[in-house]
């Protein structure tokens, strides 16, 4: 559905090839409907958020009121930078009019006269794709005044980032897009529907998201959610990146399939001889899952009640809600496999480098922990680990995660919490130094009960 | 301070798909401005504040927060390779040495800190001893099922073997 022209032989991002292959069409039928039965439609289907968060796009959609007094919003969220993610990169290289289309349907659903899509500065190449085709859609009139004949009226906008991951978030996002730095802002009362770009009503939507409006309005949402699973709906991509035989990109009914499934039918399974260790299911942020830990879910009975089951990874089924009861989540789609040879330490490294250099750094706990979590994870890997340092990582990361203004702090604090209470073994025996002796000696206990300093008992400095 | 015309209507129309405000045209205005001179110089940083009606040190305030912007000259060329995980599973690490050393640039530590051989966050960037090509590490750059991936100019090229690594960088004279 929405990568059916992603790797299409034959298949050009320009406006003839996308109209000779039905595009928009669907704009044609949204613009004979009501806004309201749009957006009815995309409450109907169930859509789901593709961006991290899976927040209903109904819901989100459903608190903007049509006719209010300040102007409404709509940004498309391009920024794709979730570490294991890459799925936006291929619609928008390939297929940028399906987007547009979707952000034409979506704002004349939500009364949006002007819109813009925040692209992260490393696609420049996307940019100009995203600008011809903005060019190529208003010369046939789908895009700009009177749109086909309409009389409704929009501009979309690229605005290119440049280079920081916590634009991503949506309110950083708008910061970024009002020409400042990505601060994000705290929510409430800044939620964006309600006090978002330049403090008006603002919808923020990812790629994958907004393409999947075009097609909620050609099947018509009902007809929508039965795709997928309930309250899972839908068609996702999952990327699959790391040690699998052919990683890659695959649009699948949301938890059709099973994580066995995924690496093995769709990737062609490990490579040869090795066995699976670890899997980061939902982009970076998500909490990893080790491969011989057992899961507990519930599962619907023949008879409709819900039942208690222990699984494995393999049986894990990939959507949000199972994600979610196995203690992760599906976040961005992008699954990041890791076989035996991989050493966990040296992984869990990795992403703390990313998240120490991308925290934005207004919130003490965030700026300093995502730093301190890198310079511990350092140091083991360089053979300094000290006994303590797992507990160390451990109590960083838990006075991160709900301490802070953006969802970035969980981000940080998620992978390390989850590496190391569930690759414990493998942190442990890398740090066996002895604690450092933190108190100058002369405060030590021995010291102390020789001699009394007069400091402390009379309270006299030296 | 010398303008080309063209580069001047290109900052007029980038200013123009701002009509609530012009602060918006801030990052457009410095990657306009960085992708003609190279970097964001002192002047540069005067001129695009006048231009939006700014204080001199908010524009100075985004050219520290946002990686992509660099305050002093890069190579003829630069170089991104990504860093993070999945790429650094594939090689990316090895890879970043290997361009380095094709590219004549002095063989330097990993990573972005001011451990990492170059000038920590605000100046990542180490550049070849003739100027030609300069490179840095950067993080994951949306493309992680085909590492290791790196960017030369504004081109990508992804899964990049070690043999490839001289016929990329002939192109770039
Ligand atoms: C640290 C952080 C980074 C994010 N990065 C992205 C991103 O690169 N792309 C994206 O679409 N959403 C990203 N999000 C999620 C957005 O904040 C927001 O939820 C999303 O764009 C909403 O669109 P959706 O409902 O269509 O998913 C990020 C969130 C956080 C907390
Ligand atoms: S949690 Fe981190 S990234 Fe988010 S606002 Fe605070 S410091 Fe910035
Ligand atoms: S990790 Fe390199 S592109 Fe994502």
């Amino acid at each position: 559905m929405i990568f059916a022209n992603v790797d299409r032989e034959g298949y050009t991002p320009d406006i003839e090839c996308y109209l000779r292959h039905g595009g928009y069409e669907d704009l044609r039928k949204a613009t004979t409907m009501e806004p309201d039965a749009i957006v009815n439609d995309v409450k109907a289907s169930g859509l789901r958020g593709r961006g991290g968060a899976g927040f209903p796009c109904g819901v989100k959609w459903g608190f903007i009121r049509r006719g209010g007094p300040k102007p409404t919003y709509l940004i498309c969220n391009a920024d794709e930078s979730e570490p294991g993610t890459f799925k936006d990169r291929y619609i928008i290289h390939q297929d940028p009019h399906q987007l547009i289309e979707g952000m034409v349907i979506s704002s004349f659903a939500l009364d949006v006269h002007l819109a813009y899509i925040y692209i992260r500065g490393e696609f420049p190449e996307g940019a100009r794709i995203l600008e011809r085709a903005i060019a190529e859609a208003k010369e046939k009139g789908f895009l700009g005044k009177n749109i086909l004949g309409t009389g409704f009226d929009l501009e979309i906008y690229v605005h290119r980032g440049a280079g920081a991951y916590i634009c991503g978030e949506e309110t950083g996002l708008i910061e970024s897009l009002e020409g400042k730095r990505a601060y994000p802002r705290i929510k409430p009362p800044y939620f964006p529907a309600v006090l978002g770009l330049y403090q008006c009503p603002t919808i923020v939507n990812n790629v994958e998201t907004l393409c999947h409006v075009k097609h909620i309005v050609q099947m018509g949402g009902a007809e929508y959610a039965k795709l997928g699973r309930p309250n899972n709906t839908g068609t996702r991509i999952l990327c699959v990146s790391g040690d699998v035989q052919r990683p890659g990109y695959f649009e699948v009914e949301v938890g059709s399939l099973t994580m066995g499934e995924v690496i093995n039918d769709l990737c062609g399974g490990l490579k040869p001889g090795r066995k699976l260790k670890a899997i980061i299911p939902g982009g970076s942020s998500a909490k990893v899952l080790r491969a011989d830990e057992r899961y507990k879910v519930k599962e619907k009975a023949e008879d409709g009640s819900m039942v208690d089951k222990e699984i494995g990874i393999e049986e894990i089924r990939m959507d949000f809600d199972t994600l979610a009861a196995v203690g992760s989540m599906a976040g961005s789609g992008g699954v990041i496999v890791m076989d035996d040879t991989r050493d966990m330490v040296w992984t869990l490294n990795n992403l703390n480098e990313f998240y120490a250099h991308e925290s934005c750094g207004q919130c003490t706990p965030c700026r300093e922990g995502s730093l301190w979590m890198r310079k511990i994870t350092d140091r083991i890997l360089a053979g300094g680990g000290t006994e303590q340092d797992p507990d160390t990582l451990k109590s960083v990361a838990d006075n991160i995660a709900g301490k802070t203004i953006c969802a970035f702090g969980e981000a940080c604090s998620w992978p390390t919490q989850s590496f190391v209470i569930k690759f414990r073994e493998e942190f442990a025996s890398r740090s066996t130094k002895p604690l450092p002796l933190p108190t100058p000696p002369e405060f030590l206990a021995d010291r102390l009960s020789e001699e009394p300093t007069k400091a402390l008992t009379t309270g006299s400095h030296h | 301070m010398q303008i080309p015309t063209d580069l001047l209507a290109r900052i007029d129309e980038a200013i123009s798909h701002y009509p609530v405000s012009k602060q918006s045209a801030s990052l457009p205005l410095l990657h306009l401005w960085q992708e003609h001179f190279g970097f964001i110089s002192d002047e540069a940083i005067e001129w695009i504040a006048a231009k939006l009606e700014l204080e001199p040190i908010k524009v100075l305030g985004l050219v520290t927060f946002y990686p992509m912007f660099r305050r002093k000259a890069p190579g003829k060329h630069h170089i991104r390779v990504c860093r993070t995980l999945s790429c650094a599973m594939a090689g990316s690490y090895a890879l970043k040495e290997k361009l380095s050393k094709a590219a004549g640039i002095e063989a330097e530590g990993h990573g972005h800190g001011a451990g990492g051989g170059c000038g920590g966050h605000g100046d990542p960037v180490t550049v070849s001893e003739d100027g030609k090509y300069s490179i840095e590490f950067v993080e994951c750059l949306a493309s992680c099922g085909t590492g290791p991936v790196c960017m030369v100019n504004d081109d990508f090229y992804e899964a990049v073997s070690d043999e490839e690594v001289t016929q990329i960088l002939s192109k770039y004279q």
